[in-house]
């Protein structure tokens, strides 16, 4: 665990980078990590699967997988990897400052 | 009387019910268990099937001699719970009232879940091992390839027995070098981790084993189709894997009526409280073993160190006492590694598996991460404790808590 500033906030994140505290996120944060990992626009389909997930955490306490992303958020998976080139599942995470979502057991 | 219904006589269902007769007086409480199949099967034994180790015949037994007097068994397919009347509806029309439900009706291989595997070449150029018909149709094949590309992939975690997949890789190696034909096969394992395995340790550990058997290691493969006709498995980051043979390990789920019912997450696992197997939101309602939302492995051994935790606590709560008992995660494996050895691993919710001896600190006779002779041997002998000890719910020597007595806890990793 350790802080770092993006976009000009000071902000709790692990050791990976993924933002560890729920309320510090805000959407200006959500461009800026997008940004980090190569993503420089998030259109209006990216803030429908970040803010899914968003709520969904919200709910749950926990990450939702790209199983869920795409039964319950309804955006098919292979949108997502388009949004999310190559890993959307951590990435989605990422951006919308949750935890990366657990390696199944 | 009240009603105790049980849905599924698996492994979960069938300690359930034969602890829980010995515990609730036969006066008060009617016990009744529903499954869809009058036959159990040892599903351990389906890994070994493939090789030709074990027979089909040898994995299974009929239902009604695993479950106690005292307990009545229906077979039959569950249409729908009605939790708001406490009624399960079959699909013959029967309906069953409960005062208690257990959901205990497993996780189950799903082939029609993903483009291409449920389709003309299943069979011939697809394969599973997770079912005996699909194991048994691979020893077939098996026994008379002559080589080429073989492929396993694991389509979505999570997966039952998740070491099954990695074993089969293991037992190929040695099978295929058994043959004389090792040099002929290109051995590939592709998973959606990031990892050889879940859990960072003993990702290294198998990692290495896959290693130094040469077997190619695919990560982070998130499977969007068989292509049968070009015999191409094909990722939604558009990678490409050439087969000859596929052995699939398909997304798990459970049952559909848990959907119906709207008990279920979006694999149609039952969602519960992870230390109590409580269902969300019902009072009179609990899922054991594979059919719950639990974040551990979904495998017997699990199942039998939750029923231990489950039973107590059942009682206290129809007794309308609070539930003292917390289920720890406590899972352990042994791993089939070829040529007479075999791997244990021991962990739960919140420790990984890490090196030292099992049961007994320092003396085992089990090792953890480690491949020994004795490993298998107890892989190999557990067909028996499975019928005669685990099934009949009688006492295994160790409990369900987890112990870090006799391990190396520095060897956990950071993550």
């Amino acid at each position: 665990m350790s802080t770092t500033t993006i976009a000009g906030h000071s902000v709790n994140v692990n050791d990976e980078g993924f933002m560890t505290e729920y309320d510090e996120w805000n959407e200006d944060l959500g461009r800026e990590l997008a940004s980090m990992i190569g993503i420089d626009e998030l259109t209006a389909e990216h803030w429908e699967a970040i803010n899914f997930l968003r709520g969904d955490f919200a709910e749950r306490s926990e990450t939702p997988t790209l199983r869920r992303v795409t039964k319950v958020g309804g955006i098919p998976t292979k949108q997502l990897f388009v949004l999310f080139p190559k890993k959307p599942a951590k990435k989605m995470a990422y951006v919308a400052g949750l935890p990366k979502p657990k390696g199944c057991v | 009387m009240r009603q105790l219904l049980v849905l599924g006589a698996g492994t979960a269902g069938t300690i359930a019910v034969n602890k829980l007769r010995r515990r609730l007086p036969d006066d008060e409480w009617t016990i009744t268990v529903v499954d869809s199949k009058p036959e159990h099967h040892y599903q351990p034994g389906y890994l070994f099937i493939p090789f030709g180790t074990y027979q089909p015949d040898e994995v299974i037994k009929p239902k009604a001699q695993l479950i106690t007097n005292g307990v009545d068994l229906i077979i039959g397919e569950v249409d729908v719970v009605k939790p708001d009347e406490s009624i399960v509806v079959l699909v013959d029309g029967a309906e069953l009232s409960y005062d208690q439900l257990i959901i205990a009706t497993g996780t189950h291989p799903r082939l029609d879940q993903t483009e291409g595997l449920d389709s003309r070449h299943y069979g011939e150029t697809i394969h599973d091992f997770y079912t005996l018909d699909g194991a048994t149709r691979l020893a077939e094949v098996l026994d008379g390839w002559k080589g080429g590309r073989l492929v396993v992939n694991i389509v979505e975690m999570p997966i039952k027995c998740p070491v099954a997949a990695l074993e089969f890789m293991f037992l190929a190696d040695a099978f295929f070098k058994e043959r004389g034909i090792r040099d002929k096969v290109e051995l590939t394992y592709v998973t959606p981790l990031d990892g050889a395995f879940t859990k960072p340790l003993a990702a290294g550990y198998l990692g290495d084993m896959l290693d130094r058997r040469q077997i190619a290691l695919e990560t982070d493969f998130m499977t969007m189709e068989a292509d049968g006709d070009r015999k191409m498995l094909v990722s939604y980051d558009e990678r490409e894997i050439p087969y000859d043979l596929l052995v699939t390990v398909p997304v798990n789920m459970g049952a559909d009526f848990v959907d119906r019912s709207g008990l279920g997450d979006e694999l149609n696992h039952v969602e519960v409280d992870r230390h109590t197997f409580l269902s969300d939101g019902h009072d009179n309602i609990f899922a054991l073993g594979d059919a719950a939302n639990l974040p551990t492995s979904k495998a017997g051994s699990v199942a039998h160190f939750a029923v231990d935790v489950f039973v107590d606590n059942f009682v206290q709560h129809i007794k309308g006492l609070p539930m003292t008992g917390s289920f720890d995660g406590h899972a352990n494996c042994f791993i089939e590694t070829g040529n007479g050895k075999g791997m244990l691993i021991d962990f739960n919710y919140d420790v990984e598996p890490l090196p030292g001896k099992y049961p007994l600190p320092g003396i085992g006779p089990f090792s953890l991460l480690k491949e020994t002779p004795a490993n298998h041997w107890g892989k190999r002998g557990f067909k028996w404790t499975y019928w005669n000890v685990l099934l009949p719910g009688r006492h295994l020597p160790f409990g369900p808590d987890m112990s870090t007595k006799g391990k190396r806890m520095q060897e956990m990793a950071s993550s």
